[in-house]
């Protein structure tokens, strides 16, 4: 890694958001291909979520460096230059809804942001989830694990209710089922049938990896 | 229901619970009651219904402190606001008939409602904010207040011609529509007052009479939303400190005021940013706590007593937060263990809580009369506990549940 590229990905992990925002433009601006500046954030996220992971970092790390990415992304994004040599990469499927009911985001985002920092390609269908919308989307989008959130206790029976229709939709053999939300436990995942519950999203990437393989923690 | 007057009834239960509060040994362990939209399904009506009819609100909650006899019971009227809001079209949440269905509760909306280069408006002068920014964005009845005259500057004789203001279409709309839902708000307080009257004469104490927010939380749920104060903290810190020190200043001034005028000498703050795994323990003494520690303090020396709602697991906060007058405030946990807490706490402050929602859900009574059992005969030790349910009763929770847990209270004593 040369010393600039090094250095964004140092001002990205450490959370010195305008520094990163100039060193990224300055980098595109000089010619610097923009897919590698969007992989060094990728390995500035990786930092990041270490960092998380081992209690160095809290949600407001984790938010800022999201919004840092979204930034630089919309400056990158645009400088591509579509190619089709390099077959993408397929990564691990990974669908999350808030369950039926509720309406509640705040953690699902955070899930949804760590997951897809660690790797994992997410599709966030958003809140107040029917039923049959998740085994449309399961269908059509083929995720090896399926996440539901919820923060109200009514998400027990929504939780509960949507992955009896996962099975009863032949779909539940073929994915991994967790489940996340303020007042989630033990209890709560055995109640739904589903395979795992998180505390936090830490524990959904963990669970994420176990089922599908650490393929990029390798 | 014991065979007592109301009068001996209301002073035994306040009785138990200041001994609670104060860390003596009770009689009994004392049990708290809170339930919102459980209650719809005890009476048997819709969560709509318990939202706008006042009276059956009222002949419900009645039924069930008869019923589960606690020794204090969280306010009915936190529930039937639903004319209220109407009345104003509350932009903040979502209710039944108004973006839920029937039988959902109403839940908040989590969004800016202030720009993160608005705080220096906050700073300057908050009612102006309050005014022309705010209050319409959160509903509709205030929209229309921004073509007030700006009093603040105004002075003698312009006072004359600036008053014409007054006059705008959407001031007068607005005005309008306030008076209009103030008087619905005036029903709804005396429906109140009248209730809990009533039930201090039956012996039933209510849990608190005004409520207030950590100033962290105010901001982070009221004004800039999650993701606008989580960044907040890393983008500009100090303008986030200058604001919450001024609007600490305004939440204790209100709660004290809310304190005297309800005649109830608890005060509740539920507490929803502080938990372990939200932010480092040092964002924690720079953020949340000092400014919140303020108000406890606040509050303590004007003789009111804070029941502090700590949602979710704050166990790594628990020594920080010890740091208070001892026997003059209520914690209650969401989730954190409350054993722990009893070793950490058990000197400074009355425990309360935590069963778990999901066993008073999808559990047996055997198990809830388990729980309850082992939160009696260990946190209860030596005093300093009231049991309740960890945030109330979850509204899905069988009736027998329910009552395992109020029986609980008289069949095993710490």
């Amino acid at each position: 890694m040369e010393e600039n590229e090094k250095r964004l990905v140092d001002l990205v992990a450490d959370m010195e958001e305008d520094d990163a925002l100039a060193c990224a433009r300055e980098m595109l601006d000089s010619g610097v291909n923009p897919l590698r500046v969007l992989d060094l954030c990728r390995t500035a996220m990786d930092i990041v979520g270490k960092r998380f992971e081992q209690g160095e970092y809290f949600l407001p790390e984790l938010i800022l460096a999201g919004e840092v990415l979204d930034q630089i992304g919309a400056m990158a994004k645009p400088l591509i230059i579509q190619t089709s040599d390099k077959p993408a990469v397929k990564l691990p499927k990974v669908l999350i809804g808030t369950v039926h009911g509720d309406l509640h985001d705040i953690g699902k985002n955070i899930v949804t942001f760590m997951l897809d920092i660690n790797g994992f390609e997410v599709k966030d269908i958003g809140i107040d989830v029917p039923v049959a919308r998740f085994i449309e989307e399961i269908k059509e989008f083929k995720p090896q694990i399926v996440a539901l959130s919820g923060f109200l206790t009514l998400a027990f029976d929504s939780m509960k209710e949507t992955i009896e229709a996962i099975t009863a939709a032949g779909l539940r053999d073929q994915l991994k089922i967790q489940i996340g939300g303020g007042q989630i436990d033990e209890t709560i995942r055995a109640y739904t049938g589903a395979d795992g519950f998180g505390l936090n999203a830490v524990d959904a990437v963990t669970f994420s990896r176990k089922w599908t393989g650490d393929f990029s923690h390798a | 229901m014991p065979d007592a007057t109301g009068t001996t009834r209301y002073n035994e239960k306040m009785k138990r619970i200041m001994d609670a509060v104060e860390l003596r040994q009770p009689d009994r362990v004392p049990v708290a009651f809170q339930a919102s939209f459980w209650l719809a399904r005890y009476g048997g009506i819709s969560y709509r219904e318990l939202m706008y009819n006042y009276d059956k609100a009222a002949e419900i909650m009645r039924s069930a402190l008869i019923e589960f006899d606690p020794d204090q019971y969280y306010p009915v009227h936190a529930t039937t606001i639903g004319r209220v809001s109407e009345a104003m079209g509350f932009k903040q949440i979502q209710w039944p008939g108004h973006g839920v269905g029937d039988n959902q509760p109403f839940q908040y909306l989590d969004r800016e409602y202030m720009t993160a280069d608005e705080y220096d408006d906050y700073i300057f002068d908050p009612t102006g904010f309050y005014l022309n920014k705010y209050l319409p964005r959160v509903g509709e009845a205030f929209e229309g207040l921004e073509e007030l005259p700006k009093f603040a500057g105004l002075y003698y004789n312009h006072l004359l011609a600036q008053m014409r203001h007054f006059g705008n279409p959407g001031a007068v709309r607005a005005l309008a529509a306030l008076q209009k839902m103030a008087e619905e708000s005036q029903r709804f307080i005396m429906h109140k007052i009248g209730f809990e009257k009533d039930m201090a004469s039956l012996g039933f104490p209510v849990t608190h009479g005004a409520a207030t927010n950590a100033p962290f939380d105010y901001f982070g749920d009221y004004f800039r939303g999650a993701k606008g104060i989580l960044t907040d903290m890393r983008r500009r810190p100090d303008k986030l400190l200058e604001a919450m020190e001024k609007a600490g200043v305004l939440l204790l001034r209100h709660a004290l005021a809310n304190a005297k005028a309800s005649g109830n000498a608890f005060v509740f703050i539920p507490i929803h940013w502080a938990p372990d795994s939200f932010m480092s323990q040092e964002q924690f003494l720079k953020f949340w706590w000092p400014q919140c520690r303020k108000i406890i303090l606040g509050l303590i020396e004007n003789d009111l007593i804070p029941i502090c709602l700590w949602e979710s697991v704050c166990t790594k906060r628990m020594e920080a937060i010890g740091d208070i007058p001892a026997g003059k405030a209520i914690y209650w946990f969401e989730r954190s263990d409350l054993v722990t807490a009893k070793e950490v706490l058990g000197d400074v402050v009355c425990l309360r809580g935590n069963v778990s929602p999901s066993l008073m859900t999808t559990g047996s009574p055997e198990e809830v009369d388990a729980s309850c059992r082992h939160l009696i005969e260990t946190v209860g030790k030596g005093g300093g506990f009231i049991l309740d349910c960890a945030f109330g009763i979850p509204d899905e929770t069988p009736l027998e549940n329910v009552r395992a847990m109020y029986q609980s209270v008289q069949k095993y004593n710490a």
